[in-house]
């Protein structure tokens, strides 16, 4: 079968998007059905929406762009990179059986624990006060506090969150007396704490979920590091 | 033709259709005459929705009165590998409450992917007097309280099936909520809950229900346990193990092993998780009966796994992780020449390099020495347009094939192609094909092999492959029975999708994530299709912020005669006829 035909048939131009409807007389999915799909393609109404010739010629640059980056991510060399960079639901394993391998290997191998949890999902609930449901994120998929930070940001758009630098115990009382979000954890000993005291790696193997509350409700909580901090000073 | 069915009692049509019981079939009747459809609606007693949002609960209940059994679907596949972000959708409240009000006679729900509360649970526990058969498949939003005010309040329950659920685990009383003289259990699937259940209720329980034919048991339930479980249920068809691990001691495997042989009718074997190599052979004198074995979690090595399938003659399903090698899916080619289906899952699938032995070699193997094999899930990492070729030319037969090959847009590894004519030939050798799966390096090639012969292919699962809106124009133009496509990550843009708008009536639903669709073309879609609900799922804010041609992030495309759903999150855009943007 000829590519260049099949391009034809399609009426494949740049400037013109054709909408493909079912036919006038019968539009019910049935008659579509039984009818097949060369009928349908004769009775379309053709609604042209011409795009200028600059958008035209911008569309094809992005779709060069498009196309290359893809190229770009097939070749073998760069096919290694997928494997750090883990793509979301990729490859397709339910999380049911991800986090029942990870805990069967923990269990088993604890000098291989270092090494498997490296590879290991860690999907934690994140809630927030006032939005009507909860996310989930898997914990492995950020480097730092920053990258998790511009993650949750995305979710949860219309609030704003702040990720503070919590060693820094002047700034630390100005969020906290605010009234923006403090992001919290819960840890696996069920104690809350406020998120970023302890080195990121620490946090993902200790953090059972996150609460981003309101910074006055947060007051309670201090940071490891800052009830050190107090502690000396007194 | 119309005078001789007006002459049969509407109790005889009645009675001659109560031996259709094929959806399809029964479709097929009711458009026969008026008199047909009204005696079939009325006798109707079960019903599939495949897509909970392309129809109202009032509009099944208007048209079928007198339903006992519903199985209902929510999400879309992909929300299994975390690709559909949480509150989407899929509530099954507005379901329960009509029902309750409609149905008191109810007996069966069948739910998948759906959101299920407690609350919603409480109200089937009350609402429905007869309630025999609850199937929760990879459902969420509930906890063990509601699986208390079923277990309490059910008499007649026959099945509880909790497969693959997300349970928040509170208690493990709840199974203690079974009144004493509760005796119909038939069916109990535990496995997916984390926390211990009460074992002495357990067993109890088990050994006061004569009819309990299934019992899939959760990883809390200790092997030294489960010996008297067995013997207070040797009529048991289908078990699953809790921990398959212990201290090896011979009291133990002796007192297990007398207790597997005492079960002759156990076909089906799941569960082994933490797996001891040393208790495996407990299992060896049931093996010859067994049907189906669920391995897929268990860590167990080739040579243990070679044992045990080498005495599965009788085999017709086997799930098993990658541990299995070549070597092990060479025994099976060997002795299981009864098989169905095969899955193979990877045990490490994130780490960048092979950890087991494990090539496509296995399944060639396997479908060289196992002529019913008609369905294949198989994770590898290497593969070959030669084997593929090889294995479509040895299974003509095969009808669900799908291949994960782990690292996107992988070549065959012989000659650095992409993988287009090896897929091409399973689509033109397995006629019957109805589901496929594609991974690996493909180009708009190998939808056009698809377009061209996969004329009964009905689900299609496509990830990083392609390079144009001709592959997308293939598939939607030339395969006649789709009704399932799942796109991820491919170059697919509005062309396609605008050009074959009339084929998305013709199917359940389309996901696009990833991929080039600009909000323009959904917006057209969305105006000019009525009967389509055209979701923009996009977590960056309003996708008119930006501009029409940035490509939006996912997209859910499905035919409804429902209209706009109303229980949208803030991150799902839909359009309507108004040509306005409406949120939820």
């Amino acid at each position: 079968m000829e590519i260049g035909s099949e391009k034809e048939k399609m009426g494949f131009e740049e400037t013109e998007l054709r909408l493909g409807l079912p036919g006038n007389g019968g539009s019910e999915g049935e008659v579509a059905r039984k009818r097949g799909f060369s009928e349908t393609k004769a009775t379309t109404m053709d609604l042209k929406l011409k795009l200028s010739s600059k958008d035209a010629g911008m569309d094809l640059n992005e779709k060069a762009k498009t196309l290359k980056k893809e190229k770009n991510l097939l070749t073998a060399d760069t096919a290694k990179h997928h494997a750090k960079a883990q793509v979301v639901g990729w490859p397709p394993v339910r999380s049911f059986r991800k986090n029942m391998l990870a805990v069967q290997k923990g269990s088993s191998e604890e000098s291989d624990m270092n090494k498997a949890s490296g590879n290991i999902a860690a999907f934690v609930k994140v809630s927030m006060d006032g939005a009507p449901y909860l996310r989930k994120v898997d914990l492995k998929t950020y480097q730092s506090y920053k990258e998790l930070s511009v993650a949750l940001g995305k979710m949860f758009s219309s609030f704003t969150i702040g990720m503070k630098d919590f060693m820094n115990e002047s700034k630390l009382m100005d969020v906290l007396n605010s009234s923006d979000y403090v992001p919290t954890y819960e840890d696996k000993v069920g104690d809350w704490m406020l998120v970023g005291d302890v080195p990121w790696e620490m946090f993902v193997d200790s953090c059972n979920r996150l609460r981003i509350m309101k910074g006055k409700e947060a007051i309670g909580l201090a940071p490891r590091a800052m009830g050190k901090c107090m502690r000396n000073r007194s | 033709m119309q005078r001789m069915a007006c002459s049969f009692p509407d109790e005889v049509l009645e009675h001659v259709f109560s031996f259709v019981q094929c959806d399809n079939d029964r479709n097929a009747i009711s458009t026969v005459c008026k008199s047909w459809y009204k005696i079939e609606r009325w006798s109707r007693r079960r019903v599939f929705v495949g897509n909970c949002y392309a129809i109202s609960p009032g509009m099944v209940i208007r048209r079928f009165p007198e339903l006992r059994s519903i199985e209902l679907k929510g999400k879309p596949h992909f929300a299994d590998f975390n690709l559909v972000p949480d509150g989407w959708g899929g509530y099954v409240a507005p379901w329960i409450s009509a029902m309750a009000a409609a149905y008191p006679w109810l007996e069966e729900i069948r739910l998948k992917r759906m959101v299920i509360t407690d609350e919603n649970l409480e109200l089937i526990a009350k609402s429905f007097k007869n309630f025999k058969v609850l199937v929760l498949s990879s459902c969420e939003g509930f906890s063990t309280e509601g699986l208390a005010a079923v277990a309490a309040n059910c008499r007649n329950l026959r099945e509880l099936d909790l497969r693959e659920s997300e349970v928040e685990d509170l208690s493990g009383h709840w199974l203690s909520h079974f009144p004493d003289d509760y005796t119909s259990l038939v069916s109990l699937n535990i496995a997916c809950l984390g926390c211990e259940v009460s074992f002495s209720a357990l067993e109890r329980l088990v050994g006061r229900c004569p009819n309990l034919r299934t019992l899939r048991l959760n990883r809390a339930v200790p092997l030294d346990k489960l010996a008297n479980l067995l013997r207070r249920a040797p009529q048991l068809v289908e078990l699953g193990t809790g921990a398959y691990s212990s201290e090896l001691r011979p009291d133990v495997f002796s007192n297990l092993s007398g207790a597997f042989s005492g079960c002759k009718e156990l076909k089906s074997l799941s569960g082994f998780w933490d797996v001891v190599p040393g208790y495996l052979p407990a299992v060896y004198p049931i093996c010859c009966r067994l049907t189906t074995l669920n391995l897929s979690y268990a860590t167990i090595q080739s040579p243990d796994l070679i044992k045990l399938v080498g005495q599965c003659q009788n085999l017709q399903r086997l799930w098993v992780l990658d541990y299995i090698e070549d070597a092990g899916l060479d025994a099976v080619a060997a002795s299981c020449k009864g098989l169905r289906e095969l899955r193979v899952f990877p045990s490490d699938p994130f780490g960048p390099e092979p950890n087991v032995l494990l090539t496509e070699q296995g399944l060639v193997s396997v479908s060289e020495g196992c002529p019913k094999l008609q369905s294949v899930l198989y994770f590898c990492r290497q593969m070959s347009n030669a084997a593929l070729m090889t294995i479509a030319r040895n299974r003509p037969n095969m009808t669900r094939f799908r291949l994960c090959i782990i690292e996107p847009g992988t070549p065959d590894y012989l000659t650095l192609q992409p993988l287009d004519v090896g897929f091409g030939a399973i689509v033109e050798h397995c006629k019957d094909l109805q589901r496929l799966s594609l991974s690996g390096l493909l180009t708009d090639r190998v939808f056009e092999y698809i377009g061209t012969y996969a004329k009964k292919l009905e689900m299609l699962s496509v990830a990083f492959a392609g390079e144009s809106d001709l592959g997308l124009h293939h598939v939607l133009s030339g395969c006649e029975n789709l009704r399932k496509l799942e796109i991820r990550d491919c170059p697919f843009g509005d062309k396609a999708l605008l050009a074959n708008a009339a084929k998305l009536e013709t199917m359940r639903s389309l996901w696009m994530s990833s991929c080039s669709v600009t909000f323009g073309a959904c917006k057209l879609l969305g105006q000019k299709m009525p009967r389509l609900n055209v979701e923009v799922i996009d977590e960056r804010g309003p996708p008119d912020s930006r501009p029409e041609r940035c490509p939006i992030e996912k997209l859910y495309i499905y035919r409804t005669v429902a209209g706009p759903r109303f229980d949208m999150p803030g991150f799902v855009w839909t359009i309507d006829e108004d040509s306005a943007m409406r949120l939820s």
